[in-house]
């Protein structure tokens, strides 16, 4: 059963290509955006670039999050998983899995070729990458809920990113931050580890509060 | 006065008399403990030997950061008993508690980005407190803003009841994020293990101001919340057969 849902996810994601390579390429823009719009001096894109990576990449994730359970939902697949014997926590966190695979993934990994163009070393790639390949599923765990609580309300999209962007402010802030504190000197140590502490306690809690949520808008 | 025992309170036909017997009382005391503490603050009290006079806009500026983090406690308290008990009073008291939270959010910004041009130089400065208020301010945004597009009443309040409990495991994380990342604001000086470190000249007004605050916020709360039961309750027969106040 788990594994199915799995399969059907990937599939699913593998038949529309497009609800991957909309985000990338959202990602992309929005990133070489910054350039263009605060000057293109060596000095200022190198200070700005982990940040601005990291809000181009909580924007491209606001972007999929609606339509994690709305295809769902339309087709009637989503009462079916609900009525399903398999726990409802571990089948969210199933499809969110593979939600992330498929979008927070490709965007984790193009980000150091975005990076490059601020002027970040090899070290500070390296630094960002890994800071988003823990963040990004923390990214992706916050927005199910607020995804499945915004399920089928008029004008979703807009309320999602008012309630998520909130939520999104420490992994943010500690994203970004691995990669200045090491461009200082100091080491990313403490705020990757604090960024993985944060994923442990979203994959916790999330799926559960996803599970609860859906339970709401389904009722 | 305190006829209907406690579990009976739950109910909005034993509620919403007693909200209304208590509510002149409260309102009185709030105002008294206003106008004593701003009197006492604003005239009395000594000026700062550092801040001049300006510091007095303190005496608006900590209840109301005070208040707008308690508020948000009382809100996922009702969230909570709502989820878990189904109460409808708790879920009516999450909705209430809201607006009057971003309220005093907005005041606590207000006031500290005016305390802040004289003391700081600056009108907004991205520090640790204001940051994580400036968040709060979204989070009950928000849950207004949730609770608005959800026609249903039940699914709204459990909506947002969900999404308000979310909030409480964030706000600490928030807090202290924002903490580590950047901080210029003062650090607490009243609730610290050695006892306030301001002037009991200073403190007993600030004191007045936080108490008149508090019962200001429960007074306003009582008056929303017979509203609500007023809105929600139309068709209930206790209320038709109720003589209209």
């Amino acid at each position: 059963m788990i594994g199915q849902v799995f399969r059907r996810e990937l599939l699913l994601a593998w038949r529309r290509p497009g609800d991957t390579l909309l985000p990338l390429s959202f990602f992309v823009i929005v990133g070489s955006l910054f350039p263009l719009g605060v000057g293109a001096e060596p000095q200022l894109l190198h200070a700005i670039g982990p940040g601005v990576v990291w809000i181009a990449a909580v924007l491209a994730t606001l972007l999929g999050l609606p339509r994690l359970f709305a295809a769902d939902q339309q087709s009637g697949a989503l009462e079916q998983l609900l009525l399903s014997p398999a726990p409802l926590t571990l089948l969210v966190a199933i499809k969110v899995l593979a939600q992330w695979l498929t979008c927070g993934l490709p965007l984790a990994l193009a980000a150091p070729l975005l990076a490059l163009g601020f002027g970040l070393n090899f070290g500070e790639l390296g630094i960002l990458l890994a800071g988003l390949l823990l963040g990004t599923p923390v990214l992706y765990l916050l927005g199910a809920i607020s995804a499945a609580l915004t399920l089928g309300l008029r004008g979703g999209g807009a309320l999602l990113g008012l309630l998520v962007l909130p939520l999104y402010v420490p992994v943010l802030i500690f994203g970004s931050g691995a990669v200045q504190a090491a461009a200082q000197g100091f080491g990313p140590g403490a705020n990757l580890s604090l960024l993985a502490a944060m994923l442990a306690l979203a994959l916790v809690f999330a799926p559960w509060a996803t599970a609860a949520a859906l339970r709401i808008s389904l009722d | 006065m305190f006829g209907p025992t406690l579990d009976r309170l739950a109910v909005p036909k034993f509620f919403y008399p007693f909200a209304g017997r208590l509510l002149p009382w409260l309102g009185w005391l709030a105002a008294g403990l206003l106008g004593l503490g701003a009197w006492w603050g604003l005239a009395v009290a000594p000026a700062d030997y550092q801040q001049g006079d300006s510091y007095r806009i303190m005496f608006i500026h900590v209840p109301a950061a005070w208040l707008s983090m308690f508020t948000y406690m009382v809100m996922a308290g009702g969230a909570f008993v709502f989820l878990v008990w189904r109460m409808k009073l708790a879920d009516m008291l999450a909705k209430c508690c809201a607006p009057l939270g971003a309220s005093f959010t907005l005041l606590t910004l207000v006031t500290g980005s005016l305390w802040g041009k004289p003391m700081w130089g600056t009108w907004w400065a991205w520090d640790a407190r204001l940051t994580s208020e400036l968040v709060l301010l979204f989070l009950y945004l928000g849950l207004i803003a949730l609770r608005g597009a959800i026609d249903e009443p039940q699914r709204a309040g459990r909506a947002t009841a969900l999404l308000a409990l979310v909030g409480v495991v964030n706000i600490p994380i928030i807090h202290f994020s924002v903490e580590w990342w950047n901080t210029l604001h003062q650090p607490a000086s009243l609730t610290r293990m050695d006892g306030p470190a301001i002037h009991p000249a200073m403190l007993t007004p600030l004191l007045l101001m936080i108490g008149g605050f508090m019962v200001y916020f429960v007074a306003v709360l009582l008056q929303r919340l017979r509203c609500e039961i007023l809105e929600r309750e139309q068709q209930a027969r206790w209320l038709t057969e109720l003589d209209a106040p």
